[in-house]
């Protein structure tokens, strides 16, 4: 009895499911390097797996960021403008006080902007979206105005520390997590760990338990004695923490010099993710990989983001051949009818236009949305507006 | 009665830009710069007729982008992909402008309409996928921003670029000149000086203004604008008086989508006549800061429109003179949206109350009449 009840559970964990789904990734990868041999070898190399964990980053923190205002019912799309604030609060840290306070003042900034965002939308009842298309009005007018009055005109600055960071890598943990993680840094691992943390704050504490009422019905979590304004503008500065530290991150650990415009959507990719995983941080976290690999593999080589159109007919044929075994046929067809096309893309041409890759994360959302939007469950108070003692 | 209605709608805007004037002063004087010189030095170098002219041409692009973003806010849609919509549209028009020849008024036209039919095509997309599979239309917005943005990228490189150019900046060919649109400089300077500095006062402004008007007649005065609003103030009693919820989504859609595609237009055909990198792009987004700020209504967006392009076109001198940085304006203008929006809210809801608290009233008056 308790055996079938706890494969039952297994099967039923998110968590596990979406580590299925990474698995299967991984090996429809490296299925996709054999055929694509002559072509690439740099599909699944420790050299892309490298730099699609520090591409994958920031998106994933956006992401966390983006999942915690939702999971208590607050639509954040001013992640962007939060992010912008961490990488010149980030920038601004680390050349006064050091990378680590870098990164403590760029998670500061965002959560300041997230703290905006809850009183616009908490307290005053602002739309959200709203609220959201301000903060990234007002995040890079402030970043530009700070950065002319404290960094001079010229943003670009390198920090001289870039060079000797030694201390600010896990040298010891090479070993353990083998040739992948050659030159992964603190700030990579502690992103990382922020995954099994959301989930364990948000699915195994009270206050998670509290937040995740506020999002999915506040009023019944108000006459049970939660306090929902607590709870969103607690969940909504965490957020805004999140996406400053995605920001701080960009800056200190990945390029090393602070730029404008240096955040390029990535505020609104980590929002993708939220939705192409579900609103589940691990499913995020599946999502920030597969855009962060994207991302990396076009400014590695650009033969082997050809040999991708090869891993998504592969891909989308292997959907096709389930619908099938499913006897859904409307899917089936449809899904047969792209996985020919995009083989067909494959075969006629040897090189894929430089601006696709850097808008997978985009398309592969929409798709989700179009064509998995029924399955997927977002919090059922998401982005409303709540006041205390109305319906 | 009717007095105390407008007090209050204007109390919001005027709140709101006094509060972020006197951020932005704050944050002037903490930067150790005075405040009370830097708007001094605006004021005198913005009202020259040469930075009037300036600012009512940065006005046109940004109103014609508050009303796109206005017809969807109406009826509580967001479209955050006015950017894309536009943006595409130019190249296309731009584009099409300059392949064909025809008499002025026809060229003009056509280029007009090629803008109008993409931009509402491209926002039509984002319909369809809400009406059909009910995707968001913010989410799908942004993902198709990037979509647009990447296809421009790849159109201009590839297929519409000027192969007779040989220099570095990637453009279309150049429209000919029956499908330019005159400027009025002559019409102003009967009124006032000669405009110098080659500045040339768009004749576009004029299409922006008529847009508006247009807007203006058709929520007030059709039924499908009608039906727009009533879906935009409450979608179920619309849907219970018989309005087709699906059907209004794809109009404004489509509509807002038109409007979009305008929004290049005055710089493609009063000043570049071309699609090249050196395009202003951003103006999808200020826009929703100029719909949001005008209240999505036509007047309000116009004076949004004229405040954020005046803004934008007097800065520049406080790099000549003085040492206060011109993005104090970039954070003043941000400050008036997020202020502003707060500002709306609060007046709504002082406004509700006080309707609820006139009726209470009024009940009480007539009951104790009846007793």
């Amino acid at each position: 009895m308790t055996a079938v009840a706890g494969t039952r559970r297994l099967r039923d964990s998110t968590v596990l499911r979406w580590m299925v789904a990474a698995l299967g990734i991984v090996v429809a990868l490296s299925i996709t390097q054999e055929l694509a041999r002559p072509e690439t070898t740099d599909l699944i190399s420790s050299g892309t797996a490298e730099a699609t964990l520090r591409r994958a980053v920031p998106i994933l923190l956006a992401g966390l960021g983006g999942l915690w205002a939702e999971r208590a019912g607050v639509v954040n799309i001013g992640l962007e403008g939060m992010m912008i604030l961490g990488t010149w609060f980030g920038a601004w840290g680390a050349l006064e006080f050091g990378p680590w306070w870098g990164i403590a003042i760029g998670i500061a900034g965002g959560a300041a902007g997230g703290l905006l965002h809850a009183v616009a939308t908490v307290g005053f009842g602002v739309d959200h979206i709203i609220s959201g298309v301000a903060i990234n009005i007002l995040a890079p007018a402030l970043a530009r105005f700070l950065s002319r009055e404290v960094f001079g005109w010229s943003t670009p600055d390198i920090f001289g520390w870039v060079d000797d960071r030694g201390w600010f890598l896990v040298s010891d943990l090479c070993a353990v997590l083998s040739g992948i993680t050659s030159d992964i840094s603190w700030a990579t691992i502690l992103a990382l760990a922020l995954v099994p943390a959301s989930v364990v704050i948000l699915w195994r504490t009270s206050i998670g338990l509290r937040i995740r009422a506020a999002g999915e019905h506040p009023v019944a979590a108000d006459s049970l004695g939660v306090n929902v304004y607590r709870m969103k503008y607690l969940a909504v500065v965490v957020s805004g923490g999140l996406a400053g530290f995605g920001g701080a991150f960009i800056v200190i650990e990945q390029t090393g010099i602070y730029r404008e415009a240096q955040t390029q959507g990535r505020g609104f990719i980590g929002l993708a993710t939220v939705i192409f995983g579900n609103w589940q941080p691990v499913g995020a976290l599946v999502g920030s990989l597969l855009f962060g690999f994207a991302d990396a593999l076009q400014l590695r080589d650009r033969t082997a983001v050809h040999s991708l159109l090869l891993l998504a007919g592969v891909a989308l044929a292997a959907l096709a051949v389930r619908a099938i075994w499913r006897r859904r046929t409307r899917a089936a067809i449809s899904l047969a009818t792209g996985a020919t096309l995009v083989l067909w893309w494959y075969s006629v041409t040897d090189k894929v236009m430089g601006e696709l890759p850097p808008i997978t994360p985009h398309l592969a959302t929409l798709l989700v949305l179009v064509f998995a939007g029924s399955r997927l469950r977002m919090p059922a108070a998401n982005g409303l507006r709540y006041r205390r003692g109305q319906e | 009665m009717t007095i105390r209605r407008i007090l209050m709608a204007a109390a919001a805007p005027v709140v709101a830009i006094v509060f972020s004037i006197a951020i932005s002063s704050v944050v002037l004087m903490i930067a150790g710069t005075s405040p009370l010189e830097a708007w001094m030095e605006m004021l005198s170098y913005g009202t020259r007729l040469e930075t009037l002219v300036a600012t009512a041409n940065r006005a046109t692009p940004l109103y014609l982008a508050g009303i796109a973003v206005a017809i969807g806010f109406r009826m509580n849609l967001f479209n955050i992909g006015v950017e894309g919509q536009y943006v595409l549209a130019a190249l296309l028009s731009a584009s099409v402008g300059a392949a064909v020849d025809l008499p002025a008024a026809l060229h003009v036209a056509l280029i007009m309409l090629v803008a109008m039919t993409v931009g509402s095509l491209f926002a039509g997309v984002a319909g369809y996928l809400k009406v059909t599979r009910g995707v968001h239309e913010v989410i799908s917005t942004i993902m198709l921003n990037a979509v647009a943005l990447a296809a421009v990228g790849y159109m201009l490189r590839n297929w519409l670029i000027d192969d007779t150019d040989t220099s570095l900046n990637m453009k279309t060919p150049e429209i000919p000149p029956s499908g330019r649109f005159p400027n009025l400089n002559g019409v102003v300077e009967t009124f006032t000086r000669e405009i110098t500095r080659g500045r040339e006062l768009w004749g576009f402004i004029l299409v922006a203004a008529l847009v508006g008007v247009l807007f203006h007649l058709f929520l007030t005065r059709t039924r499908v604008g009608y039906d727009l609003r009533a879906t935009g103030l409450n979608p179920f009693a619309a849907e219970a008086s018989g309005v087709d919820p699906k059907a209004t989504v794809m109009r404004t859609m489509l509509l807002s989508g038109a409007v979009a595609g305008l929004i290049g237009l005055p710089e493609v055909l009063g000043d570049s006549y071309k699609y090249d990198l050196a395009f202003t792009r951003g103006l999808g987004f200020t826009g929703i800061a100029v719909a949001l700020v005008g209240r999505n209504h036509p007047a309000g967006v116009a004076v949004g429109a004229l405040l954020f392009a005046w803004l934008d076109s007097a800065a520049p001198i406080l790099d000549v003179v003085g040492d206060t940085p011109r993005e104090i304006v970039s954070i003043l203008q941000g400050v008036v949206v997020l202020s502003a929006v707060v500002a709306y809210e609060v007046v709504n809801r002082i406004r509700r109350s006080q309707e609820a608290r006139d009726a209470a009233y009024a009940t009480r008056q007539t009951t104790a009449v009846e007793t």
